[in-house]
């Protein structure tokens, strides 16, 4: 069972229309209770760092997560802003902590195009055995919406895009994924990365 | 590389869904759940849903067909039409949309622009723009009213990336439905005006009409009769814009 985590921001029901389509049990929830229960954890998240950070906060849902995922290694899928969770901070909200799973913190886009960056964008996959990206091809497009990003120098990244410069476009180590892009929109690749999570 | 999108874009009327001919004349071209997952089979990069029932006849906006349709969706979704409210634009979001599209409340409320981007983004708001031809002029249009005569076009645009707007939908009246190629001198005219992207929309009958379009300025085009009524797909579409060196998803 996945636990698509419901705090208020975003797309919670796009996730788990996904999961319903391939088959694989998941429930929309934001009680602690239900976390500790499932075995994979997923955020997913349209909006703003801080508003998450807090919201999380509010739910008692924060120090939860971080235990399971810490001591009881639960694997857990952050999307788009889900992934920007996974880092220290951000400069989006310089004084709120996230959990700081990866060491980093999200970068505003700093360049001369138009940003957001929103569309489809090929993505680099630098290590062939990636267990999120198991099936899918090298440049294959996923569907990016975002302001900002993990820089290129992430240590755990696994996949790269370029918009203005390469950045970082996901992260894997042991049981913390996450993805800058919406599976969740990305046609048949983004099934087959949700399919690699529940299935692990 | 980020690539250019062709979006099919169709509208929902009398529970079916539809494709008007310069705003007047209307074809069904299927039912609202199959017809979305066709498209979802045919891997487009985005769907634009307009319910103009709801846009032109004051009546409430259809959210059970429209959440059929987003039930089908595994690509991003825009839905639009009859829109009057924040409570609106939420409730479309929760029946699965990524973006909303807003053309009256705009031209009556152009404030109502800030508030619905400040609250959702400006990723999430699409403004729907219909221009027309009048004595070689290119003029604001809207279906409830009439030529807007007061506005200038350009300066709309600037307005309403001014005020949050993520994406211009830039329909001509003129070309809408007659598969006669995009009008490619209303793109050029408009698309460097403003630094959000354009989707253009009205008049592709073939494949080379949307690489017209890109070049002219578009950075996406959508279009519903090349789908419909030729034996033209998506993908032949993209498949050409290829081959002329604009990067698409294949």
């Amino acid at each position: 069972m996945i636990t698509i985590i419901d705090y208020g921001m975003g797309n919670a029901t796009s996730v788990k229309k996904a999961y319903d389509f391939l088959g694989i049990k998941s429930v929309i929830t934001n009680a602690p209770q239900m976390v500790k229960e499932g075995d994979k954890i997923l955020i997913p998240g349209v909006g703003a760092f801080g508003d998450a950070v807090d919201a999380l906060h509010e739910l008692n849902l924060f120090e939860t997560i971080k235990d399971e995922v810490i001591n009881r290694k639960k694997p857990i899928l952050g999307i788009c802003l889900g992934m920007q969770l996974l880092a220290k901070s951000s400069q989006e909200t310089k004084e709120k902590e996230g959990f700081g799973f990866i060491d980093t913190v999200c970068h505003k886009f700093d360049i001369d195009l138009k940003v957001p960056h929103v569309g489809w964008n090929s993505i680099k996959i630098l290590h062939a055995n990636s267990p999120l990206f198991h099936t899918i091809p090298d440049d294959s497009d996923f569907y990016f919406v975002h302001s900002y990003h993990f820089d290129s120098k992430t240590k755990e990244k696994s996949t790269m895009v370029n918009y203005g410069y390469d950045f970082t476009s996901s992260v894997e180590s042991d049981n913390i994924f996450g993805v800058q892009f919406h599976p969740e929109k990305s046609q048949k690749h983004g099934l087959a990365l949700l399919k690699n999570f529940g299935n692990l | 590389m980020l690539k250019h999108r062709v979006i099919p874009c169709v509208l929902l009327k009398d529970w079916q869904l539809t494709k008007s001919v310069g705003f007047e004349e209307f074809r069904t071209i299927g039912h609202p759940k199959v017809t979305s997952k066709i498209y979802n089979r045919r891997n487009v990069d985005e769907l634009i849903v307009l319910d103009i029932d709801a846009s032109n006849l004051e009546k409430s906006i259809n959210y059970k067909t429209l959440s059929d349709i987003a039930q089908e969706c595994f690509m991003p979704l825009t839905l639009g039409g009859g829109i009057r409210s924040l409570e609106d634009i939420n409730k479309l979001l929760e029946i699965g949309a990524d973006k909303v599209s807003l053309n009256t409340i705009a031209l009556k409320k152009p404030d109502f622009i800030k508030e619905a981007s400040v609250k959702y983004g400006s990723q999430c708001i699409v403004i729907s723009i219909d221009v027309i031809k009048e004595e070689q002029c290119y003029k604001i249009y809207n279906k409830n009213l009439g030529v807007v005569h007061d506005l200038d076009l350009r300066l709309w645009m600037h307005t309403c990336e001014r005020l949050g707007a993520g994406e211009i939908l830039l329909t001509s009246v003129d070309h809408d439905g007659r598969e006669c190629g995009y009008d490619v001198d209303l793109i050029a005219l408009v698309a460097k005006e403003v630094n959000i992207p354009i989707i253009a929309n009205g008049g592709a009958g073939n494949p080379l009409h949307a690489v017209d379009a890109i070049r002219a300025g578009a950075d996406a085009i959508a279009a519903a009769s090349i789908f419909h009524f030729t034996q033209y797909t998506p993908d032949n579409i993209k498949e050409v814009l290829q081959k002329a060196n604009l990067p698409v998803r294949l």
